[in-house]
């Protein structure tokens, strides 16, 4: 029983770096049917930002925060007026493909500002690790899965309650009809990228402390919150928290009764049967259709 | 019509003759005493492994300088011809072939890493050209390539360190837990190989991926083996993770780390969680403390002086090995007038070399010349490094 917990703890944890990442695929793709494979790297970017701000120039942990998003996000406004937006012929696969050269250029620039070693900076709160019932779980999963959840629920509230979230989701839907009723669509876009990878940024701060971040973190990062968001269904908010948590308790849990040198495939493998069964993920909020 | 062609025929073979003749007659011409030796060096100088490549490119010029500015060999100035393979086995095929057909260089240094040197060996082979890999891998002079050598410290060595302090210390039920790369695979096949030559028995064996963040499941599933030691093989930042991660769990059980964090970066990185790890390491980052009478002191401190004072930045064990590469190559060419044969022949037959990485001591069946000695087992106290007995 003591195991069985830690293994979940230990997936919970995963599960919601995961389940935030796969947050931020989820909201571009809901709101411009786009993929950003370069949002690991803003993951990345976050994280390393996080680190700078708090250990070099001794910024408390909540404006750091602040500061990382607002930094990260920006960093996507100029990514999509500049990269996304100038494509003369944007059809899915061109700017897919122009996501994935973006994601190359970012860990390139990071390397050359932060270099090749990797980071360490402290949990949020200094709390030793909580002990229940023998398992024991650092405060800063606490952290991570209180903030990821945080994001979800704002997320949903921005959709449903807002009339810029529904407006968002009008472009998504059908642009033209979105332009007629009076949607600056292009805004809209330009939004949606910002929020996105502000989410990508902090992401990046709460996983700063547990996970020693590098300028090379963000690939295998995006993959797997790629991943987690086509678990729990592309475009779904709450499918891929969903998603991101699956994930990570699945892989604890292999790792534990089976073997640590499946982990990844274990991961891999599960998309690849979930995909099969329910191409549209496990809460699909959107049509699948195949190119 | 057939008077022209005959014209052009013979205003050919003129041509050619006479370019032979100039071809022939350059050598000769040229003062060959005054002619540079090239040696040429494939570093991962930039890309994932830069932090290998980038110390080793820096020190053979550095090498490469201070052998010229004692004279040169017999003479003759060396120049280095160094090529970056960006850490891709077949840019460093390439390389080698254009060290070899275009710049006719006399020896290779290099290259960085252990699938980049294997790529390179064949090459090198063909050509009959001698190479010094930098890489620590055991299957670049296993089985023995006659023109190929290495400088760096084997895993082989670094897990005889290990186990021979676990056998002093009494401690037979092992754990291991390795990265799933080319670096942990060898290091998990070595620790597997050797368990019982030191009378140890494996209890556990777990893995994890090289940019994982938590560990715990793999410890929950070591601490339940109960083993009297953990062994750790990775680099940064995986083994900084099972570091803390051990914490976490609160297992106390003596943790053993490779020679692959012996860096300041891992007590960065791992903070008080750091305290108490023993790993083995190359002499380099422990010249401070080493005692006078250790017959490497003076040359690891004159290297990381002259290397420090000249970069602005920390010497590593990794320029070490193109250190060493090229020191021994130059003991090699000592009056062979840069004849490849006799360079091969003098590399094989060198003995007691002492070098920044360990004493080298070459043979016919020993092309990395190291023995277990090249590494010293540290302890990290209280922020640095204790060497134990």
């Amino acid at each position: 029983m003591q195991e069985f917990l830690q293994y979940f703890f230990s997936g919970m944890t995963n599960g919601a770096i995961y389940g935030v990442i796969a947050l931020g695929f989820s909201m571009l793709y809901r709101s411009t049917d786009l993929i950003n494979f370069s949002h690991g790297e803003f993951v990345m970017i976050g994280a390393l930002t996080m680190v700078t701000l708090t250990m070099g120039f001794r910024i408390p942990v909540l404006p750091a925060i602040i500061m990382t998003t607002i930094c990260v996000a920006f960093l996507g406004l100029l990514f999509e007026r500049l990269a996304i937006r100038t494509v003369r012929r944007p059809e899915p696969i061109v700017l897919i493909i122009i996501t994935v050269g973006a994601s190359i250029f970012l860990r390139g620039t990071a390397m050359l500002i932060w270099g090749k070693d990797a980071y360490a900076m402290p949990s949020f709160t200094p709390h030793p690790p909580i002990d229940i019932a023998g398992a024991r779980l650092l405060m800063q999963s606490i952290w991570i899965i209180t903030i990821s959840v945080l994001i979800a629920g704002s997320l949903h509230f921005f959709y449903k309650k807002t009339l810029a979230g529904k407006a968002m989701h009008a472009c998504a839907i059908n642009k033209q009809a979105a332009w007629l009723v009076g949607i600056p669509f292009k805004v809209m876009i330009l939004l949606a990228f910002g929020i996105s990878t502000g989410m990508g940024g902090v992401a990046g701060t709460i996983i700063a402390p547990i996970t020693m971040p590098a300028y090379d973190m963000g690939t295998m990062l995006g993959l797997k919150g790629f991943c987690a968001a086509m678990l729990g269904g592309l475009g779904s908010l709450w499918g891929s928290v969903l998603g991101g948590f699956l994930l990570g308790i699945l892989e604890a849990l292999g790792v534990g009764f089976i073997s640590s040198g499946l982990k990844d495939a274990m991961a891999f493998l599960l998309l690849l049967l979930v995909l099969y069964f329910r191409p549209g993920g496990i809460i699909s909020a959107v049509s699948v259709k195949r190119f | 019509m057939s008077s022209k062609n005959k014209h052009r025929i013979t205003a050919i073979i003129a041509g050619i003759l006479t370019a032979a003749c100039l071809m022939l007659a350059s050598p000769a011409g040229a003062d060959s005493a005054k002619d540079p030796i090239k040696i040429g060096g494939i570093f991962s100088v930039t890309g994932p492994a830069s932090f290998l490549g980038d110390p080793e490119r820096k020190s053979m010029t550095m090498a490469i300088d201070q052998i010229n500015e004692a004279g040169g060999i017999d003479g003759r100035m060396l120049e280095a011809v160094i090529y970056d393979t960006e850490g891709d086995p077949s840019r460093a095929v390439m390389n080698a072939r254009r060290l070899i057909n275009r710049d006719n260089v006399t020896a290779i240094v290099g290259p960085s890493l252990t699938p980049t040197s294997l790529a390179a060996v064949p090459v090198a082979e063909r050509a009959r050209v001698p190479m010094i890999s930098c890489a620590a891998g055991n299957r670049i002079t296993e089985p023995i390539k006659p023109w190929v050598f290495k400088t760096a410290q084997s895993d082989i060595h670094a897990v005889s360190s290990i186990y021979k302090h676990l056998q002093e210390n009494d401690l037979t039920k092992i754990a291991i837990i390795t990265v799933s790369d080319s670096f942990g695979e060898s290091g998990r096949d070595q620790l597997i190989e050797q368990a019982d030559d030191f009378g140890l028995e494996l209890v556990v064996q777990e893995n994890f991926g090289v940019s994982d963040t938590d560990m715990t499941a793999q410890l929950t599933n070591i601490r339940r083996a109960q083993p009297d030691a953990i062994i750790c093989w990775g680099t940064n930042p995986g083994p900084a993770v099972v570091a803390r991660n051990i914490d976490q769990l609160d297992i106390d059980i003596p943790l053993y780390m490779s020679h692959g964090v012996a860096s300041p970066r891992f007590i960065d990185l791992a903070g008080d969680t750091a305290e108490g790890i023993l790993l083995p390491t190359g002499r380099i980052l422990v010249a401070d403390i080493l005692p006078d009478d250790d017959p490497q002191k003076q040359i690891l401190k004159d290297y990381i002086e002259a290397y420090e004072t000249r970069f602005q930045e920390p010497a590593s064990a990794f320029g070490g090995y193109a250190f060493d590469a090229i020191n021994l190559l130059a003991k090699a060419m000592k009056g062979t007038d840069g004849d490849k044969n006799k360079i091969r022949d003098n590399l094989e037959n060198i003995e007691n070399h002492v070098g920044i990485s360990g004493t080298f001591n070459f043979s016919e069946t020993d092309h990395n010349g190291l023995a277990p000695d090249a590494f010293v087992m540290v302890r990290i106290q209280d922020g640095t490094w204790e060497l134990v007995d």
